[in-house]
C-alpha cells in the first residue's frame, strides 16, 4: 500500500540555516503522527513542504505516491484557530466550499449540485449543518474551528495536516476538535500530521511522535520518544519527563527554549 | 412625465444611461470584494489620483485626453496600493500620503487650466451629459474586459480576500491576485470618476456593497444585491439630475445612502426577530 507520506533524506534550509536534515519518515494511511518541538524548529515548515508550498533543499518527498502539489484536494489543512473578522461576508457553507475549489480559476458554473452535496457532507461530518447558513464571523471560536475541519475534509483528503488547531480553544472545544479529526481517521483511513505544543490532548490518539529540536529529531511511539533520556539528548540539557495519570509532563525543556511570557 | 420621455429620446441621455448601467455593474461586482478586503480608503485614494491624472491630461492634452489621464493616474496608484501589505496602519498612512498629494496636484492642474470651467468641475462632481458615443464604446469595451478577468479570477480572489492565510496554504497566489484586483479597481474608479466624479466614486463602490452586506452573508447574493443597488442609484441619479438640471452626484449619493439606511434597518429588525442574517457589529 502506498504510504500517505514518504520523506527520505529530507532537508530544508531557510535563510541560510538548516532547519532539519536527513529526515526519513513514512506515514501509513490512517496513521496519526504528532509533531512536537519548540518554536522555530521547523514544524510548520514541514507542513509547508507537504502542502507543496516549499521545496526541499535535499532528499525527496512524496504525498500519496506523488510529489506534493499546491492546492491538491487530497491534502486537507486545518490552521491555527484565529477568529475571522466579525463582518466577514461568508456563511459557513461558503467557507467550506472555498476549501473545495477556492483555489481554482475560471467560472464557477459547473458541477453546482455535486459541489453542494460535498459541502453538505463535510458539514455533516463535523455536525455543523445547523449553523451552516450563519455568517462565519458571528460564530464562536470552537464553531469556526469545526468549519475549518469541514473545510479541510471537503476535498475528501487522504492526508490531513493540522497546524496548532487547538491553540486558544478551551478544553472542551479541544476535545471536540480532536474527536472530529480522530473520527475522520477511523472512518476514512485518513493519515494525520498534527503539529502542536501540547501533546496531552492528542496523546490517546497519537501513533507516533516526531519531536524536532534545533535540527535534531526523534521519531517513535510516545512511549519511546517521551522519556527523560531521549528528550535530554535532544535538548542537550537535563529534561525530566513525568507521567501523571494519563498525562505526560515535560519539565525543563520548554523553560529553556521559550522565554517566559513569550509566544505560546 | 412627457418631459422625462422626451429626455430619454435624446442621444446624450441614452449615452449617459448606458454608461451608467456599465459603471454600476462593475461597481456592484467589485464592491463586495472592496468591502471584504477593507479597501474603502484605497478606493478614495485611487479616485483622487484619477482626478489628478484627469486634470493633468486636461491641462496638457485637452478634453479628449481626460479619460486616459484618469485611467493612468488610477491604475498607477492602484498598483502601489495593491503591492502594499495587509498591515492596516501602514496601508492607511501610505494611502493618506498619496491621496493628499494627488488632490494637491489635481487642484494645481485645474488652477492652471484656462478652458471651460464645466470641464474642470466634471472630474470632481461628475459630468454625465459629457458622455459621447466614443466614451460609451470605450467604457463598454473596458467593462467587458474587466468582466472577463473577474470571471476568471473570482473564486481565488474571493478566497484570498476573505480568508487569506488559508488561501495561501491552498496555493492561491494571494499577492498576485491583490495586484490584479488593484488594476480592476483602478480601471473602474477611473471610469467612475468621469461619470459621478472623484468625490463620489465611493458611493458606487462602497455604499451598495455595504448595504448588501447588511442583508446577507452569502457572497453571491451580496454581489447580486450590490449590482441592483448600484443600478438603482446611478440610473435614478441620472434621471433626477436631468429633470432637475443639477449635477448627478448628489442624487446618486442620496439614493445610495437611502438604500443603505433601509438595509441597516431591515438587517437590524431581522436580527432582533432571531433570523440569522448578518453579524451585528
Amino acid at each position: 500500500m502506498t504510504p500517505s507520506i514518504r520523506l527520505s533524506g529530507a532537508e530544508v534550509r531557510r535563510g541560510g540555516r538548516t532547519l532539519w536534515s536527513g529526515l526519513d519518515l513514512d506515514v501509513a494511511p490512517g496513521e496519526f503522527v504528532t509533531v512536537l518541538g519548540p518554536n522555530g524548529s521547523g514544524k510548520t515548515t514541514l507542513l509547508m513542504v507537504l502542502l507543496g508550498l516549499l521545496g526541499l533543499s535535499a532528499g525527496t518527498c512524496e504525498v500519496g505516491g506523488r510529489p506534493p502539489r499546491r492546492g491538491s484536494p487530497t491534502v486537507g489543512y486545518v490552521p491555527q484557530q484565529k477568529n475571522l473578522d466579525p463582518l466577514t461576508p461568508l456563511r459557513g457553507r461558503d467557507l467550506v466550499g472555498l476549501g473545495l475549489d477556492g483555489h481554482r480559476f475560471g467560472p464557477a458554473f459547473r458541477h453546482r449540485a455535486e459541489r453542494a452535496r460535498r459541502v453538505r457532507e463535510a458539514l455533516l461530518q463535523v455536525d455543523a449543518l445547523d449553523w451552516a447558513d450563519a455568517p462565519v464571523g458571528a460564530l464562536s471560536g470552537g464553531e469556526q474551528q469545526r468549519l475549518r475541519i469541514a473545510q479541510a475534509l471537503v476535498g475528501d483528503p487522504g492526508l490531513l495536516l493540522a497546524d496548532e488547531p487547538l491553540l486558544s480553544l478551551d478544553l472542551a472545544r479541544q476535545r471536540t476538535v480532536v474527536e472530529l479529526i480522530e473520527r475522520r481517521r477511523r472512518e476514512h483511513g485518513t493519515a494525520v500530521v498534527f503539529v502542536t505544543h501540547e501533546l496531552n490532548p492528542v496523546l490517546p490518539v497519537t501513533d507516533r511522535v516526531l519531536y524536532l529540536v534545533d535540527g535534531q529529531f526523534r521519531i517513535g511511539t510516545p512511549d519511546e520518544v517521551m522519556t527523560s533520556e531521549t528528550l535530554s539528548e535532544l535538548y542537550r540539557t537535563d529534561v525530566e519527563v513525568v507521567r501523571v495519570r494519563d498525562r505526560i509532563l515535560v519539565v525543563g525543556a520548554e523553560d529553556r527554549l521559550v522565554p517566559t511570557g513569550g509566544h505560546p | 412625465m412627457t418631459s422625462t420621455l422626451d429626455l430619454l429620446s435624446l442621444d446624450f441621455v441614452r449615452n449617459a444611461l448606458i454608461a451608467g448601467v456599465v459603471l454600476a455593474v462593475l461597481s456592484g461586482l467589485l464592491g463586495p470584494l472592496v468591502v471584504g478586503r477593507g479597501m474603502a480608503f484605497s478606493v478614495h485614494g485611487t479616485a483622487e489620483l484619477a482626478f489628478a491624472g484627469g486634470a493633468g491630461a486636461l491641462l496638457v492634452f485637452g478634453t479628449d485626453a481626460v479619460g486616459w489621464g484618469a485611467l493612468v493616474g488610477a491604475v498607477l496608484v492602484a498598483l502601489v496600493f495593491g503591492a502594499l501589505g495587509q498591515a492596516q496602519r501602514e496601508r492607511d498612512a501610505v494611502i493618506g500620503v498619496l491621496l493628499s498629494f494627488g488632490l494637491g496636484l489635481g487642484v494645481l492642474f485645474q488652477s492652471l487650466y484656462t478652458g471651460r470651467s464645466a470641464n474642470k468641475f466634471g472630474l470632481l462632481v461628475g459630468q454625465i451629459v459629457g458622455v459621447d458615443v466614443g466614451d460609451v464604446l470605450a467604457l463598454t469595451v473596458v467593462g467587458v474586459v474587466v468582466l472577463v478577468v473577474l470571471t476568471v479570477v473570482h473564486r481565488p480572489l474571493l478566497f484570498a480576500s476573505l480568508d487569506p492565510d488559508m488561501a495561501a496554504a491552498r496555493g492561491v497566489p494571494v499577492r498576485a491576485l491583490s495586484i490584479v484586483f488593484a488594476v480592476l479597481l483602478g480601471v473602474t474608479v477611473a471610469l467612475g470618476v468621469q461619470i459621478v466624479g472623484a468625490l463620489l466614486v465611493l458611493c458606487l463602490l462602497i455604499t451598495p456593497a455595504a448595504a448588501a452586506a447588511r442583508l446577507t452573508a452569502s457572497p453571491t447574493v451580496a454581489t447580486v444585491l450590490a449590482v441592483v443597488f448600484a443600478e438603482v442609484a446611478v440610473l435614478g441619479g441620472i434621471l433626477i439630475s436631468l429633470v432637475a438640471g443639477l449635477p448627478i452626484s448628489p442624487f446618486v449619493a442620496s439614493i445610495a445612502f437611502a438604500i443603505y439606511l433601509v438595509c441597516r434597518v431591515v438587517g437590524a429588525v431581522r436580527a432582533r426577530w432571531g433570523r440569522v442574517a448578518v453579524a451585528t457589529g
